[in-house]
């Protein structure tokens, strides 16, 4: 009788702590993420910072023009292509909407500001990190898993003034850049479909662009790539740097995932930056 | 002894619930070929790569000099272990760049030498490891054996003090895997570093090493010469020597040292103690000549048909042959009084000569790095001996008597 009565206490205390468990496992699990982002967070803005330390270390000139090269030069083509169909849909939607309240006259006013506030620097970061923010996570990881980056430390090469600083200093460099061709090519984009397709008045398109635009639209565009820029190659770059720390997957596969994190995370952090940034420079 | 230049102190490395190495404790002295032997998995490219600061101890002390490293100053630890170079299992050379552009690299970096001078050196040391056809080849353009030369001169083009090398001979064949370790053994003598080997190539690697080290069940087991690992009595030797050694070396299809010393004392007990037999002890000469015009592989492939024709004519007549060094070769005849084995060497000079040193030339030609004739000689010498003289004298007797049987001359070789 009484083993009857401890093994029915023991089954009570097991199916206890199985509720328990249940009931407290989402929490457990939200803490954990919790702690892993924070602590991911604390990590990269070290290896921001160290990686800025050395960016005006000797020899980093002709590394950053050649990853200008990489990131910014050969990203060239994909900007003007997307800046100049998101210009057109833009003076195709902005024209229907304007003349229906009889306002076509302040297409050019919205296309430029869109553009230059908004639009150019987020689809331009976006569009970068697709591209070339991939292409640093996925040879950054393969460098890193093939033993090249162990390699430089044992030829008492500094990984981070080698591979890491030039290429955040070449996002810096590049994203205003083609954040500029992005926003000029967009508002051609706007004049070919508002007032080549549908016919609204060019003079009038052109004198809003100009009229309407303020010095501080356009500072405030760059300040954007800017800190687009530094979230991206940072993003891509610890995430490649650490390939080989991820628990969920080991080799290609990291790598591979990786990538696919880096340019995830990458478009969020964009978006999330986009608001903070807008709403202290309103 | 002299202070040693590396040296562990009770090093333990554990990752997560593993301990790697576990109180070990190792010397390692300037200007020697000391290699780490034990199974894969055992821990020896994680000690490796505490030498060269990768990793670091979770207790113990690595000295340097004498001195731990954990307490020298910041430039002094920098200064050491910039004396030291790594040449990596899977050689770690950067894929999106030139061999060329991998072997200048470390100068480019952390070097303020001119460009002509980066040139001038890069240049050498691609002419000395024999890829000056290769140089401006990407990684993956080359063959195992070339990546492998790639990542050596790499190692060794900022003249670093000491060299690691991680398996430098894995993934390769024994023509290959031989040519790696004479070219790491001709560089460590020409250039003086210390050289710190992590290999399994038993026998292959016996014969560059000044030291071993073995390594087993996370600590040192041993650590001494080849030689006093032959008479060294532990199951480290069973279970890792003898799984890693094969009864027969892979260059040379001979039998190992090892397995001809059973061999030996097998016919021993056979013996009465006035029986005699014979040893012949051949010597490829020229070596050194054959490696600088032919390149390595050329003069591994010259010592594996050495080493086949000798298996091939007296294994016929029932003797057996070992390589002793690298280019040396013992043949016991375990039947012949030295009037008999006199008579057999005497057929072997004339078949040597007219068709042996032939097929060593050719097998040589076919991995030579350039179309040139080296000329070279082939020494032997015969002694006789008795069960109760140790076999290492009647080899040494039969090395005194040395002399020329046969030598390829370049006008007449046909």
């Amino acid at each position: 009788m009484a083993l009857k009565a401890d093994s029915q206490s023991l089954s009570k205390g097991k199916a206890r702590r199985q509720l328990v468990t249940v009931l407290t496992g989402p929490f457990a699990a939200i803490g954990r993420a919790a702690i892993s982002w924070t602590s991911n967070l604390g990590a990269s803005a070290v290896f921001l910072f160290l990686a800025i330390l050395k960016i005006l270390r000797p020899k980093q000139i002709p590394k950053i023009i050649q990853q200008v090269y990489y990131i910014g030069a050969k990203s060239t083509m994909i900007i003007m292509l997307v800046g100049l169909f998101t210009g057109m849909v833009m003076g195709l939607q902005s024209y229907r909407a304007l003349v229906k309240v009889g306002a076509e006259g302040a297409l050019g006013t919205l296309v430029a500001l869109s553009l230059v506030r908004e639009l150019g620097p987020v689809l331009t970061a976006i569009m970068i990190a697709a591209r070339a923010g991939s292409a640093i996570t996925a040879e950054i990881g393969i460098q890193r898993i093939s033993e090249q980056i162990d390699a430089l430390e044992t030829m008492r090469i500094d990984p981070l003034r080698y591979l890491i600083s030039p290429r955040i200093t070449a996002s810096i460099i590049s994203f205003p850049l083609l954040t500029a061709l992005f926003d000029l090519i967009g508002i051609i984009g706007g004049y070919i479909s508002g007032v080549l397709l549908l016919g609204a008045n060019a003079g009038t398109y052109l004198h809003r662009v100009q009229a309407s635009m303020e010095m501080k639209d356009v500072t405030d565009g760059f300040i954007k790539a800017i800190v687009f820029a530094v979230i991206v190659s940072t993003v891509c770059c610890y995430q490649g740097y650490f390939a080989h720390m991820r628990t969920d997957s080991h080799g290609a596969k990291a790598v591979g995932l990786s990538t696919t994190s880096a340019v995830v995370l990458s478009c969020v952090l964009i978006l999330v930056a986009d608001y903070v940034v807008t709403s202290l420079l309103i | 002894m002299d202070t040693p230049l590396i040296e562990f102190k009770d090093v333990t490395k554990r990752f997560g619930p593993r301990t790697v190495l576990e109180r070990v404790n190792l010397q390692i002295y300037e200007g020697q070929v000391t290699t780490i032997i034990g199974l894969s998995g055992s821990g020896k490219s994680v000690l490796l790569k505490h030498i060269i600061g990768l990793l670091k101890p979770d207790e113990g002390t690595i000295l340097f000099k004498g001195k731990p490293l954990p307490t020298m100053k910041k430039n002094e630890k920098a200064a050491s272990l910039a004396r030291i170079s790594y040449m990596f299992q899977d050689n770690a050379l950067f894929d999106s760049m030139t061999v060329y552009e991998n072997i200048a690299l470390p100068l480019r970096e952390t070097t303020n030498l001119k460009k002509a001078e980066i040139d001038r050196r890069v240049t050498a040391r691609i002419g000395q490891s024999e890829l000056s056809d290769a140089a401006h080849k990407y990684p993956s353009e080359l063959s195992g054996g070339m990546q492998k030369r790639a990542a050596l001169a790499r190692a060794l083009v900022t003249d670093p003090q000491i060299v690691l090398f991680d398996e430098p001979t894995s993934g390769q064949d024994p023509v290959r895997k031989n040519a790696i370790l004479s070219m790491i053994a001709q560089y460590q003598r020409k250039f003086g570093f210390t050289a710190i080997l992590v290999s399994h190539e038993i026998p292959d690697v016996y014969f560059i090493s000044n030291r071993i080290l073995a390594l087993y069940d996370r600590a040192i087991v041993f650590q001494g010469t080849p030689e006093e690992l032959e008479n060294f009595d532990h199951p480290f030797k069973d279970e890792v020597i003898h799984s890693l050694e094969g009864l027969q070396e892979e260059l040379t299809g001979l039998y190992s040292k090892r397995q001809f010393k059973v061999l030996y004392h097998v016919q021993l007990k056979q013996k009465t103690l006035r029986e005699t037999y014979s040893v012949v002890v051949f010597t490829l000469e020229e070596m050194d000549a054959i490696i600088t015009i032919l390149g390595h592989e050329a003069a591994q492939e010259a010592i594996r048909s050495m080493g086949v024709y000798i298996d091939k004519h007296f294994g016929a007549i029932g003797g057996f042959s070992t390589r002793r060094h690298t280019n040396q070769f013992v043949t016991l005849l375990p039947y012949s009084d030295l009037a008999e084995a006199e008579s057999m060497l005497k057929d072997f000079i004339d078949d040597f000569r007219e068709h042996g040193i032939r097929g060593i030339w050719a097998g040589a030609r076919k991995r030579a790095a350039a179309e040139v004739c080296v000329e070279f000689a082939v020494l032997a010498g015969i002694a006789q001996g008795q069960p109760i003289v140790e076999i290492d004298a009647v080899i040494d007797s039969a090395k005194h008597q040395q002399k020329e049987i046969a030598r390829l001359r370049c006008d007449v070789r046909g």
